[in-house]
């Protein structure tokens, strides 16, 4: 029998560290993964949500491994990979609150692809992008999300290349929530992260975080100097598109908050095969081919 | 004239011009009447402009292939009487287009064959139907050359354009008729050819791409993902127009590497998923292969293969990923490769691969060719009942599993096999990891846990051996000669068959249709009354021969081997065995 009420049963009594597992995290201490994974677990907490009905896809990298960290349903994916494997599962059952937990190589280098029509297709997903600008566990290349003339080992002499800016890119592409949040700001973060798992559609979220063993340039000290929160303005709208793009362009400061957030249909909202079910509670013992199968005489 | 129990019929015309749906609409009309039918689509990569082929061969006894001989050849253009003439056989008819010769001498010549002119753009303009059915008049013409029902051509052209409108099929039933009439009037003095009447039920006419669709429905495939590419499209196509219907979700994604990793997350969420695609897009998925077999989730990949390497020749043939397959992408692991031999084997193969799939949580690749994928054979049924759902070790209920011990999703078994709870349950909650892990599914690096999981993963290939099938054997038990092959060379190798068995030799052959794991001991068995043998396949560097030795040290002499992007004919094989 399949149970799918029980999936909708809310526990109300959980706390951040019922969504521990056995493993202690093995990220180095200062790492900015200690405040998003912070900030995730508090959200599930105030969203209500029980670890069996979550599911996070995670990438390769120093974020990836949190995968061992987290108690959820969790998939960890190959490199890159975690949009697609999420697209995947959410559409096997939409029932799911589905994650994809990536790093800035995963989401804007290798998985670049993925990222750009995940965002078009305004799945009922959510996107947490650890960006340090660094790859990290392979111990200090540049990122796609590197700044020029970073000097990194796969770059010694300086990047050539601009910086890909994860959240201009993601609303050119058609996300439907776009933000930015930073670990070093853990009650902020949350707050987003809450918004983005109750936006219905494709929310992204840029964390910035330092990596405190390989980026010496983008540390706590850099962004402490320039960061400054959307929200702090009462005049920001993020209803607007133009102007969301535009502040994506900003610089000199680094805008933190929700860029931009519209309602459109979602895509499972456009299939009416599972506007019933989801396709994992669906019977397979009453499938009957006989009519289509005439259509073969 | 004598009634003849079989025939074969060709046409060729520019791309463009609607060959291909003329040609499904004329081996319809003899399926419909209970006929045996072979079909071949020849076509380059091109929308418009080259030429394009398409033939059948109708018999009212079992056929397996097309021969390398026609009895009536439609020419569309002159490049078809050019390319095809001397594939007429004696008595046989060349219909021409006359239109494409105003202005010009028609100089060709060929003793016993009659050269019909029809002016197919005047017939049309009489019946005030647009030129673009001019197709329509060469069904008729060829319905009324065979003395066949043209109530049954009607039957199946209305039907075929039944989404249209009236007018539209208006159009191209008098075009139809026109052709047919024109035959009639005008050609009364010829000897036609008198097709026999058949008298058996109507027969499905499938391609192997559609025995897939069909069965993998019927398994309960939920979640289908595809990249076009021939020749495996036409099954994302049937998938895409079937979702409603059959409450599947079909997705085109941007790429084999996303169709593959979102199939695999589907299936890790607890659904039946499958892909489609030829060599190029299956190297696209291959880390992803290896992303499902080391998370133990189901997968089941169809590789319709065609020339490579690289772009190769697209909308041609060849069977030359076979080892690519059995090998792909890194590391170790089970799998099953499997390589059906037509349309109704395809149909219960795909089942079963989703069986295997689920029963051991390993991928399974079913190899397709763009001969069998695309060209359609006459069967006379299918069963749906034949292959049960077998869903293994999946867990669909909280209560299947015991809270007094922890979910461990990587348990080692005695099989190998771990209990797998789809998501959503309560005390399910897992980690599918792309790592090495322990059993609850945590990255792991100890060198004793590596150890145990590769084995865990390997033990299975007990349970899998024993649900591999023996190679089909065809002919007499004992032979002078035995003829090996796998996939669909089966289809022109049985049609040798039926010439091959004289006084002086007999022939017999044996088919593999699992590939991974090898049926060793059957192979084995087989070949202690072998005195001569010869590999029959698609490919340049003879595969199986290859395969075989891998696995049985059994070194196979002699070849027949065809590389040059088509299917064989019937009369190669028996050509090419007289030397063997």
């Amino acid at each position: 029998m399949i149970s799918e009420a029980n999936n909708r049963k809310r526990n109300y009594n959980l706390k951040p560290a019922d969504f521990n597992t056995k493993k202690r995290p093995t990220w180095c201490v200062g790492c900015g993964n200690y405040g998003i994974w912070n900030s995730i677990k508090k959200a599930f907490v105030e969203l209500k949500l029980s670890p069996h009905e979550i599911l996070i896809v995670f990438g390769i990298g120093c974020s990836g491994n949190g995968n061992n960290f987290i108690k959820t349903y969790a998939y960890h994916a190959l490199h890159g990979m975690a949009l697609p494997v999420a697209t995947g599962a959410h559409l096997a059952n939409h029932l799911l609150k589905v994650i994809a937990m990536t790093g800035d190589g995963d989401g804007v280098g290798i998985g670049g692809n993925h990222f750009i029509h995940t965002c078009r297709r305004n799945l009922d997903i959510t996107h947490i992008m650890h960006d340090n600008r660094i790859y990290g566990l392979t111990t200090g290349q540049t990122s796609p999300t590197s700044n020029t003339k970073f000097k990194t080992k796969s770059t010694p002499f300086g990047v050539m290349e601009q910086p890909i800016n994860p959240v201009a890119l993601a609303l050119i592409c058609g996300a439907t929530f776009v933000a930015r949040g930073y670990s070093g700001e853990p009650e902020h973060l949350k707050n987003i992260f809450i918004k983005a798992l109750a936006h219905k559609g494709f929310s992204f979220i840029d964390v910035l975080q330092p990596c405190v063993t390989f980026n010496k340039i983008d540390t706590y000290d850099y962004y402490k100097k320039l960061i400054y929160k959307l929200e702090d303005s009462s005049e920001y709208n993020s209803g607007d598109f133009s102007k969301a793009l535009q502040k994506s362009q900003e610089m000199e400061r680094i805008p933190l908050g929700i860029f931009y957030q519209i309602k459109k249909r979602t895509y499972h909202d456009g299939l009416e095969q599972i506007k019933d079910k989801p396709l994992v509670y669906q019977d397979l013992s009453s499938i009957n081919i006989e009519s289509l199968m005439k259509s073969f005489y | 004239m004598a009634e003849i129990k079989a025939f074969s019929w060709k046409v060729g015309g520019p791309a463009g011009f609607g060959i291909m749906s003329t040609g499904l609409i004329f081996a319809r009309i003899f399926s419909r009447k209970g006929y045996n039918v072979v079909d071949d689509k020849e076509y380059p990569s091109l929308i418009q402009g080259g030429h394009n082929v398409y033939s059948v061969r109708v018999s009212t006894e079992k056929i397996f292939s097309l021969l390398a001989s026609v009895n009536i050849l439609i020419a569309l253009d002159e490049m078809t009487i050019d390319l095809h003439m001397n594939e007429v056989k004696k008595n046989g008819f060349i219909v021409y287009d006359s239109g494409i010769f105003i202005g010009r001498d028609f100089n060709y010549k060929k003793p016993d064959v009659n050269f019909l002119p029809v002016p197919f753009d005047r017939l049309i303009e009489k019946t005030g139907a647009p030129k673009i059915v001019k197709n329509n008049v060469a069904l008729g013409v060829s319905v009324a050359l065979l003395n066949y029902d043209f109530n049954m051509l009607k039957e199946v052209i209305t039907e075929n354009f039944k989404d249209k409108g009236q007018k539209i099929i208006d159009f191209n039933v008098s075009a139809a008729k026109a052709g047919f009439d024109f035959i009639m009037k005008e050609f009364t003095g010829i000897p036609k050819i008198h097709i026999k009447k058949n008298y058996s039920k109507k027969k499905l006419l499938l391609t192997g791409n559609d025995g897939i669709f069909l069965g993998a429905l019927n398994a309960g495939c939920k979640f289908y993902a595809a990249y076009p590419m021939t020749p495996s499209s036409s099954i994302l196509h049937s998938f895409a127009a079937a979702e409603r219907d059959f409450n599947i979700v079909t997705k085109h994604a941007e790429s084999e590497i996303a169709v593959i990793n979102m199939a695999v997350g589907a299936s890790f969420a607890g659904v039946r998923s499958m892909v489609a695609t030829s060599g190029g897009g299956f190297a696209l998925m291959n880390e992803g292969l290896a992303g499902a077999a080391m998370t133990e989730t189901p997968i089941v990949i169809i590789l319709c293969q065609r020339p490579a390497p690289a772009t190769g020749l697209p909308t041609w043939t060849e069977q030359g990923d076979m080892l690519y397959a059995v090998h792909a992408s890194h590391g170790e692991f089970p799998r099953v490769v499997m390589a059906p031999g037509d349309p109704e084997e395809s149909f219960y193969m795909v089942q079963i691969a989703f069986n295997l799939a689920e029963k051991y949580q390993i991928p399974v690749i079913v190899m397709l060719d763009k001969f069998l994928s695309e060209n359609n054979f006459t069967c006379t049924g299918l069963t749906r009942y034949k292959i049960k759902i077998n869903r293994g070790k999946l867990i669909f209920a909280e209560e299947d599993i015991d809270n007094n011990e922890d979910y461990l999703r990587y348990k080692i078994t005695d099989d190998g096999i771990s209990p797998r709870a789809i998501t959503g349950l309560r005390n399910g909650v897992h980690i599918a990891n792309t790592d090495e892990h322990d059993e609850y599914g945590f990255s792991e690096e100890s060198a004793e846990n590596r150890k145990k999981m590769m084995d865990k993963r390997f033990i299975k290939l007990n349970a899998i051996n024993k649900e591999i099938i023996s190679p089909d054997l065809y002919g007499p038990k004992n032979a002078d000669t035995t003829i090996i092959s796998w996939g669909s060379c089966k289809m022109p190798i049985l049609e040798a068959m039926k010439y091959l068995n004289t006084d002086k030799r007999i022939f017999n052959f044996i088919h593999f249709k699992y590939l991974v794991p090898f049926p060793v001991k059957a192979f084995k068995k087989f070949m202690k009354n072998v005195t001569r043998s010869a590999v029959i396949e698609n490919n340049k560097t003879s595969q199986l021969s290859r395969l075989i030795m891998e696995n049985t040290g059994i070194k196979i002499n002699k070849q027949l081997l065809k590389y040059n992007g088509r299917q064989f004919l019937p009369e190669e094989i028996i050509k090419g065995l007289e030397k063997i």
